[in-house]
């Protein structure tokens, strides 16, 4: 392990670059994702097209969609935005059916309720329905992470750094240990990810522990 | 751009021959479906037996969630470097490439497995049991056709993302749709790289509804029948996303 030792600066570098090439497109998925699941619950007609098309988009390889973006935004091949992009297209993928599945799973009696207790659909939707599908949302969001983290690592191909590029690296030199610090720093950086979503949850759902803790 | 990737397309030269489309594509179906087959092969009756018998369960969604993790890029040089010396031809390759796919497609059907079974309803394994069923009867008579519906689904996302992941065997010099994708970007060919990415695409898009046909005829309509009386809302349009057998993984 003295490759490690000797490189444990660029390994924390890249490790940097990676969390931010896969997380920053979690947080921008979510919110794109919130209102297409609001919108497919909402209009029944929508559902199928909105999760048959955006489920269609986790289809493209990754490989290519990093490929395509430079010439569909205009950027260049290298720019990390074409990641995030292309991340932020795959974790809405995920999402949307989870959003809505999650929405849909709320207790109707539930709505009516807030409802009578005079809640406008907006307030409604902000401080019963979204709160109660946490935990369902907080499902697909932990899989969309740990996907993102290993979908990232393809990026190496591409020439944008992070993890994947000790992949490469290690690739071209015939020289293992590099690829094995880097899978394990995925793995790692997924578990992470998977941590802090939990934990948010659990912060997000107070009543859960609440209802374990009398039981 | 579009008109390009079209012309690109349309073009017979590059649809003939030994680095032609349709080599490239039954390349591609060949290595998909080899590794889904075999990865079926191994994670449904393990499956069936964590979800029966309950035994392992926290072990395998563990090593499952965990594998998930496993980035298929980095997995694939490993076992290159590795087993790559051990081989000879194309063998050196092959191997390692269909390592990587078919550890990326056991975790989705092994989940589907599991979960279809732990899914059955308890009165239909009580009732099976009153009628003088045993263990593996119930397994075969009940649970098995019970969980179809998820083992499907799970094999459906597995095959997603096998077909889409295949692409990067041709970083290592194999062939499949993804050689357009590589080639292309070498030489900024763009035509031919966007003509590979929608060839994929196409490819799983249409073997998704190919599996989607073949639930059709597998699942027994009693369950689909029940299953659509509820408020659950079941697009037939003929794909699935990977998300629902993904979420079993939590």
């Amino acid at each position: 392990m003295t490759w490690l030792q000797d490189h444990l600066g660029d390994v924390l570098d890249l490790t940097v670059r990676h969390i931010y090439l896969a997380g920053v497109p979690l947080i921008l998925g979510l919110l794109i994702a919130l209102p297409l699941g609001w919108l497919a619950r909402r209009h029944r007609g929508l559902y199928p097209i909105l999760i048959v098309g955006t489920s269609l988009l986790y289809t493209i390889p990754s490989l290519a969609l990093f490929i395509m973006l430079p010439f569909l935004l205009g950027t260049q091949i290298l720019d990390p935005t074409n990641v995030i992009v292309a991340m932020t297209i795959y974790t809405v993928a995920l999402l949307v059916r989870t959003v809505a599945d999650g929405l849909g799973a709320v207790p109707e009696a539930v709505n009516q309720s807030a409802t009578a207790m005079g809640y406008k659909r907006g307030r409604r939707f902000m401080s019963v329905e979204l709160p109660l599908a946490v935990p369902v949302i907080s499902a697909g969001l932990r899989v969309a992470a740990v996907s993102n983290v290993s979908i990232v690592s393809v990026a190496a191909l591409i020439g944008v750094a992070q993890l994947g590029s000790l992949f490469t690296d290690g690739f071209n030199r015939a020289f293992m240990e590099p690829i094995i610090v880097g899978v394990i720093s995925c793995v790692l950086l997924a578990l992470l990810f998977d941590g802090v979503i939990i934990g948010v949850t659990r912060l997000a759902t107070p009543w859960q522990r609440a209802g374990k803790a009398s039981s | 751009m579009i008109n390009r990737i079209f012309a690109w397309l349309t073009d017979g030269a590059h649809w003939q021959g030994s680095d032609g489309i349709l080599r490239r594509l039954v390349e591609h179906l060949g290595y998909s479906l080899t590794a889904v087959i075999i990865a079926a092969l191994i994670a449904i009756p393990l499956g069936l037996y964590i979800g029966h018998t309950g035994r392992g369960r926290v072990f395998v969604v563990n090593l499952a969630g965990a594998a998930r993790a496993i980035p298929s890029l980095g997995l694939l040089f490993i076992a290159v470097l590795w087993l790559g010396p051990k081989f000879s031809g194309d063998i050196a390759f092959l191997a390692p490439a269909g390592l990587v796919l078919i550890v990326l497609a056991i975790p989705p059907i092994l989940s589907g497995a599991y979960a279809g079974v732990e899914g059955v309803e308890p009165d239909a394994r009580d009732a099976a049991r009153g009628m003088g069923m045993r263990g593996p009867e119930v397994l075969r008579h009940v649970e098995l056709p019970c969980a179809l519906p998820l083992i499907m689904s799970g094999i459906r996302s597995a095959t997603l993302q096998v077909i889409a992941t295949a692409t990067i065997a041709a970083v290592v010099g194999l062939g499949g749709l993804g050689r357009f994708l590589i080639d292309g970007l070498a030489v900024r060919d763009t035509p031919q790289t966007a003509s590979g990415a929608l060839l994929v695409a196409l490819l799983a898009l249409a073997v998704d509804m190919v599996l989607a046909l073949v639930q059709r005829f597998v699942v027994s309509r009693g369950l689909t029948g029940r299953y659509r009386t509820a408020q659950t809302f079941d697009s037939d349009a003929g794909v699935t996303p990977p998300a629902p057998a993904l979420q079993h993984s939590a």
